[in-house]
């Protein structure tokens, strides 16, 4: 094991598979510039080593950096183009929806469009309404694409490398606050599979299903709540579409009870979706319907005190989880 | 058709071109009469009046080179090589289409043959064809891309995007814009500033030329020059080829915007009217002429009775090519979509 942030094991696994593959190459905005990305150096250095026809510098033209990430695609390579923030990654809706996602199908299986697209989302401080948000819900509900939202530096490496070895193209979303967190990442390949979730604390009281850095907002709750005598079940998801009903359903199963948090809006968010089949498919094991909690319906806000007033807190979860646990 | 190998400007290098401009004549023809009948749902933009830009531009590609196109996408189809019995099966719906009956007429593709699909949004094709170029680099190959656009394309933002990305990292590129005069059913000089897509081109810096894009003897030979210099690492160029749309936006448009007499005058200069009058005046005889023409008919007419007599696909093939991971579940209980 090796301790490091988040940042440098994604640029880890980046430059692992760029190793391995050399139809593997990268495209985005200031990847060779001084600090290597979007000032986290996701990609620090490895125009040094992989030359700039594999780290690929471009304009800002966000429509272009997804079409020809596409066009690369279908013509035989694997890119990953970043967007730097899912607030940007909607000027290439059209071209992540409309082209990547239905190429393989609108063409009966001619083609596979085996691309990443790293679309950072997420809150820091003070990033107000553009640069904070959360729309891993808009590409879930998007057939075509896989979703994933890894929390931990390992988890950002493995599933990256997933990602650029899958044939589907995929829609990599990173929280902007984990970038500088720090953890052990394996010093083999460590690869992480596509669509597995990962059981963070097991319990029997109450199930949290959450991703991403609310996945870390739940086990802080959990812990709050084990002070209480209650023993809550934290599962994070990993890979958003296609979701790990396998692990989910088990967990319901022991527990009874549901809540699933998400850091996004919570109307029309993937937490619903969740909420509504497990609902549909575990009614039996179900003590107490399932518990959903999201932001309100509203854009982020900057002061500090209405940033807040937005934000899904250790406590809100703590709430909400009592409403469950209660009920 | 591709790889054309004769000098240019020979008759028999002509004669090749019309034969493909006939046969894609034929195409859109017999499509309207099935979209007519009932045969064709959804709708059809075609290609009458503009085969001479296609045909001029994918006889001077290889098998290998990629083509991106538009909406409009029939032509550049069969002028790159595409199985127009697969195609009409596929504007039918039929089992045999080219894209398994799942994209119809707007998407109709053929990757076989280097055509990497008609699309529904228009300037796609651009950023989509840099990208593919950008992928012939990292690759090592020697193969070209071109990337057809129409007028009302030059108003979209990602086309000048893609114009700039093409001039910064150099690429083998050829972006054809066929100005037929209109942008579904508006005039694209009433809502379009400045000198037109040359000028747009040229100031990226791009190599930039104009054609008479009815005239397929002249667009051969502009494709194969410029062709010949994006091959050898000359970097992007810019083909504009003025032409006319015959026909409507779709083939239900009436054509009520414009004014009376128009299509008929344009009609006087359509490419394979053009194009037989060439040959006949360097020696091809009428005969041989009119027997090609005959043939691509009757070609079209044997692909639309093989399109008719071919069964729809099954249903459940609905859920297949979406994706490997996490594929679409059928509808519960009966296990069957209907």
């Amino acid at each position: 094991m090796t301790t490091m942030t988040f940042a440098d094991a994604v640029r880890e696994g980046l430059a692992e598979e760029m190793r391995r593959d050399p139809l593997v190459w990268a495209l985005g905005e200031d990847l060779s510039t001084a600090h290597g990305g979007t000032s986290a150096n996701q990609y620090l250095g490895l125009i040094e080593e992989f030359g700039a026809k594999r780290i690929v510098n471009t304009p800002i033209s966000e429509n272009t950096i997804m079409g020809a990430a596409v066009g690369a695609a279908v013509a035989g390579t694997r890119p990953v183009a970043d967007l730097r923030m899912a607030d940007f990654g909607m000027c290439a809706v059209d071209e992540l929806v409309n082209q990547a996602a239905k190429i393989r199908y609108m063409f009966g299986g001619q083609a596979r469009v085996p691309l990443v697209v790293r679309q950072a989302i997420g809150m820091r401080k003070g990033g107000a309404a553009q640069h904070s948000q959360s729309t891993e819900a808009w590409y879930v509900h998007t057939p075509g694409l896989v979703v994933v939202a890894p929390g931990t530096p390992a988890d950002g490496r493995g599933l990256l490398k997933s990602a650029i070895r899958a044939d589907d193209p995929v829609v990599f979303m990173e929280h902007k606050d984990l970038w500088s967190t720090k953890g052990d990442v394996p010093d083999d390949e460590g690869m992480v599979p596509i669509g597995e979730a990962k059981t963070l604390r097991e319990g029997s009281d109450l199930t949290i299903v959450s991703w991403s850095r609310m996945a870390h907002l739940a086990v802080e709750a959990a812990e709050t709540l084990a002070a209480d005598g209650t023993s809550v079940e934290v599962i994070d998801l990993r890979t958003l579409w296609p979701w790990d009903k396998v692990t989910v359903y088990a967990s319901v199963a022991k527990t009874g009870r549901l809540l699933v948090a998400q850091e996004a809006v919570q109307v029309g968010g993937f937490a619903s979706e969740i909420a509504a089949d497990v609902t549909e498919n575990c009614s039996t094991d179900l003590k107490t319907f399932p518990r959903r909690i999201g932001a309100p319906r509203m854009p982020v806000p900057y002061a500090e005190p209405m940033e807040n007033e937005f934000r899904v807190t250790t406590e809100r979860v703590v709430a909400k989880a009592r409403e469950a646990l209660d009920a | 058709m591709s790889e054309t190998d004769q000098p240019r400007n020979t008759p028999a290098r002509i004669f090749e071109l019309y034969k493909t401009m006939c046969l894609i004549r034929a195409f859109e023809e017999r499509a309207e009469d099935a979209f007519d009948e009932g045969f064709i749902n959804g709708s059809i933009h075609q290609y009458i009046g503009q085969e001479a830009v296609g045909t001029g531009v994918c006889s001077n590609l290889r098998r290998n080179d990629y083509i991106l196109s538009n909406h409009r996408g029939h032509g550049h189809s069969i002028a790159k090589g595409a199985d127009p019995e697969a195609m009409m099966k596929e504007l039918m719906g039929r089992v045999g289409g080219t894209s398994g009956a799942k994209g119809g007429s707007m998407h109709i593709a053929d990757f076989s043959v280097g055509m990497l699909g008609a699309n529904g949004v228009l300037a796609d094709g651009l950023t989509m064809g840099v990208g593919a170029a950008q992928a012939i680099t990292l690759k090592g190959d020697d193969s070209i891309v071109a990337v057809f656009v129409g007028d009302g394309t030059t108003n979209r933002g990602p086309f000048y995007e893609a114009l700039n990305w093409a001039m910064v990292y150099e690429l083998p590129i050829m972006f054809v814009c066929e100005n037929n005069t209109y942008a579904s059913s508006t005039l694209t000089r009433s809502v379009t500033a400045g000198d037109g897509p040359v000028a747009r081109a040229k100031a990226f810096g791009m190599p930039a030329f104009d054609v008479d894009g009815n005239n397929v003897v002249a667009v051969d030979a502009l494709a194969t020059d410029l062709i010949a210099r994006v091959r050898s690492g000359q970097g992007p160029h810019f083909l504009h080829a003025r032409t006319y749309r015959v026909k409507g936006h779709i083939s239900r448009d009436k054509l009520l915007y414009r004014r009376d007499g128009e299509t008929e005058e344009n009609w006087e200069n359509e490419p394979l009217g053009q194009c037989a009058s060439w040959l006949a005046d360097n020696g091809l005889n009428e005969a041989d002429l009119r027997s090609a023409h005959a043939a691509a008919y009757a070609q079209i007419d044997t692909a639309v009775t093989a399109a008719k007599e071919s069964p729809f696909p099954d249903a459940a093939l609905a859920y297949e090519d979406v994706q490997d991971f996490g594929p679409p579940e059928p509808w519960a209980g009966t296990g069957d979509a209907a």
